[in-house]
């Protein structure tokens, strides 16, 4: 599988600053009338001084993709990665270079694309398909798959203005799924819908990387790329960061990202999850002298604070830190029932709560935080999922002369060692394993 | 193009589970002033279909009388024009009717406005689709100026009831129509390219467009003959393209009129010129306008 799909080369996209803007008008261009003139007649000449408000989305950007990929790509705002997909989707034009696309490109960069609210399910399978670039045919073809995929077969000849919010994702969803292209682009489409919804997609997605396909895929979501992406792009600025395997590609990222973050204000429009009789409104992570911090040592003490606010009345309730690393993969499920020494947090005003770790013995590499409450275990009064990110590094691992990473382990344990029989002096020296332990 | 490059190395990969190579698309900075891939435009035809269809299916949806209102508002326009412009103003008819005269008339000016109106907001209306997935953008004005066909053709099928009402049967004369339908219809797609194009990038041009319509019904021969201008400025006047259009129709559905000759010609080539134009300026814009909308 090493052939290449998509073969970028000096790809450069240059905006100015006001084609960012929402749109032009006359009454702004009139008076620029004779240069526009000027220029129409091919005349740049003194006019075309340099702008300083020109802004490179893209800087020569060289790339690879070989077939059968699926390919993070991260990167903070602004870094360029959906001017990346809109180039390679054929939306805008880039600047400079070129991107060689072999295979027929379908692109998922927003649900419900071409969606119109007054026409019934029925039609707007018809319409986006064809404008997400399948022919009648294909679509009459996998017209029922798309349908039972969307679950909304009982309201198919409905109109959609009719729908809920859940039935629009899941049909416009549906369409975009079953394109059949060779490869895909996929833009945040992710970030909508229940969890029920994204977890749906998120399986399609992965479906479609294991049929060999090649696939593009933004977001914001570090486990979702995660858990899809075998291979990752790391951008800043319009330029090429990084290019590798998505773990390392995603240690990087996070860890040029310099902890300078100290409270995480959860921000209204989080993602709750549960009855919400309380919430979580702020996480402090520290270390163990009580400052703000996000890289640790191996070894280290990892204190977690929790702001909670309380909504409505709700029986005392249990906290949970759960830590996973960027993988998705669970590591530790640090639960509040597990002290012998704690009390359920009463339900009756704002409360702080400390979970502390201590001995921090995790391999070096990214965590993600998620924190949920409730009355027992199997009644969830809160749960916001990886809202936050910890870095640990190897600190006083690094001396041992061994890097660490995730393949070989997720927790380090000091062990007890000790060979027990060599050939020539059977048994006449076996160390007494419990003496031995003493001495640790 | 890279068609060479891609060739060769097509050989290397040959083996692979697909039947024939992949096709390769190159992607690149906007080229000069002719940039149009006619092959990619037919190949979305089934895509400008869906748009027809769609623009159709809405707007019969929206509008509670439906299809009525393709007969109406000709209808009503037409009386209008009929009682004022005839009966009170005394406007010459070249011996026509009244109501049939300005019927003729208004069958090609309402689609030509309508397909006006559309063609302006075509691209702003689409711009999440724009922004969002690849197609040929022509695809746009095109499915903009031929929804208004269905109402022109209902329409239609009402002048033929006023024609059998004033016992008026046209000559051989109407097997040139179809000739003056399509040149109605380039009319239309040559201003309309223009106007999508500019509406795209300057967002208060949608504010011109009706006052331009109206201006420009004034200077077509809807309501009143075009022999009420000199002969010797008729070529002149045929710079309008929709003055050809408006006396071709009369001429062929009724026989009343003169075969607009010299006017025809004058205004052929203004169509060719704005269609042909209107293309390079909406291809030029089409490589900015996801940038901009």
């Amino acid at each position: 599988m090493s052939d290449i799909a998509i073969r970028i080369e000096g790809l450069a996209k240059h905006y100015r600053l006001g084609e960012k803007e929402p749109y032009l008008a006359l009454r702004d261009v009139l008076p620029r009338g004779l240069r526009t003139v000027s220029q129409l007649l091919g005349k740049r000449t003194a006019s075309a001084e340099p702008n300083s408000r020109d802004i490179w989305a893209l800087r020569d950007i060289s790339l690879d993709i070989a077939q059968g990929d699926v390919i993070g790509i991260i990167g903070r705002n602004g870094a360029g990665k959906s001017t990346l997909l809109k180039i390679l989707a054929r939306v805008t034009r880039p600047t400079r270079g070129f991107a060689e696309v072999r295979g027929r490109l379908g692109t998922l960069l927003e649900v419900g694309t071409g969606f119109h609210q007054e026409l019934t399910g029925r039609e707007n399978i018809f319409l986006s398909g064809a404008i997400l670039g399948m022919s009648k045919a294909d679509i009459r073809r996998r017209f029922d798959e798309i349908v039972a995929f969307s679950e909304v077969d009982s309201f198919l000849d409905t109109p959609i203005k009719h729908y809920s919010t859940g039935m629009l994702m899941r049909l416009a969803f549906a369409v975009a799924a079953h394109l059949e292209t060779e490869i895909l682009l996929i833009d945040e489409v992710l970030a909508v819908g229940d969890t029920l919804f994204q977890k749906k997609c998120l399986e399609r997605v992965g479906e479609v990387a294991q049929q060999g396909r090649t696939a593009l895929f933004v977001s914001h979501s570090m486990a979702a790329v995660a858990a899809l992406c075998r291979r990752g792009i790391l951008l800043e600025h319009g330029r090429v960061q990084a290019v590798g395997p998505i773990a390392n590609v995603m240690n990087q990222y996070l860890s040029a990202d310099d902890g300078t973050a100290e409270t995480i204000n959860l921000p209204p429009q989080t993602q709750h999850q549960g009855s919400g009789e309380v919430r979580v409104t702020a996480i402090d992570l520290k270390d163990r002298l009580g400052h703000a911090c996000r890289h640790f040592e191996y070894g280290d003490d990892l204190c977690f604070d929790i702001s909670i606010e309380y909504r409505h009345p709700s029986p005392p309730l249990h906290c949970s830190v759960d830590i996973r690393t960027l993988l998705g993969v669970p590591v530790l499920h640090l639960y509040s029932m597990d002290d012998p020494t704690w009390a359920p947090v009463k339900v009756e005003s704002n409360s702080l709560v400390r979970c502390v770790l201590s001995n921090c013995d995790l391999y070096p590499g990214t965590y993600l935080v998620s924190v949920w409450l409730g009355p027992s275990p199997s009644r969830g009064t809160e749960l916001v999922r990886d809202i936050l990110q910890f870095h640990v590094d190897q600190g006083s691992l690094r001396r041992r002369g061994f890097d660490m990473t995730w393949s070989h382990g997720l927790v380090h344990r000091d062990s007890s060692w000790a060979v027990l029989a060599e050939s020539t002096a059977a048994q006449s020296q076996v160390p007494q394993l419990a003496s031995h332990l003493q001495g640790l | 193009m890279d068609q060479a490059g891609a060739a060769t190395k097509e050989k290397s990969v040959d083996s692979r589970t697909q039947v024939g190579a992949p096709p390769v698309f190159r992607i690149t900075p906007p080229k000069g002033w002719f940039d149009l891939d006619l092959r990619e435009l037919w190949k979305s035809r089934e895509l400008l279909y869906f748009f027809v269809w769609r623009e159709i299916k809405i707007r019969y949806k929206q509008t509670a009388i439906g299809a009525a209102w393709a007969v109406l508002q000709p209808l009503l326009t037409m009386a209008v024009f009929t009682l004022f412009f005839g009966r009170l103003a005394k406007m010459p008819s070249d011996g026509l009717p009244y109501p049939l005269f300005y019927y003729c008339a208004l069958l090609p000016w309402m689609y030509f406005a309508t397909s006006l109106q559309n063609a302006t907001n075509v691209i702003v209306d689409q711009q999440r689709v724009i922004t969002k997935v690849f197609f040929p953008r022509l695809v746009l004005p095109l499915a903009a100026v031929a929804a208004p066909l269905l109402d022109f053709a209902i329409s239609f099928g009402l002048l033929a009831v006023i024609m059998v009402y004033y016992g008026t049967y046209p000559s051989i004369s109407l097997l040139l129509l179809p000739f003056f339908v399509i040149l109605a219809i380039v009319t239309a797609l040559g201003i309309g390219l223009w106007l999508s194009a500019l509406n795209a990038i300057y967002r208060d041009f949608r504010y011109v467009v009706p006052f331009l319509v109206q201006f420009w019904m004034f200077a077509s021969p809807v309501a009143y003959p075009s022999s009420l201008v000199p002969e010797k400025w008729r070529w002149l006047y045929g710079i309008n393209p929709m003055a050809g259009v408006i006396e071709g129709f009369r001429w062929t559905l009724t026989g009343s009129g003169n075969p607009p000759s010299s006017l025809l010609v004058a205004s052929s080539a203004t169509v060719l010129l704005l269609t042909v134009g209107g293309t390079l300026y909406f291809q030029k814009m089409e490589s900015v306008i996801a940038d901009v909308v």
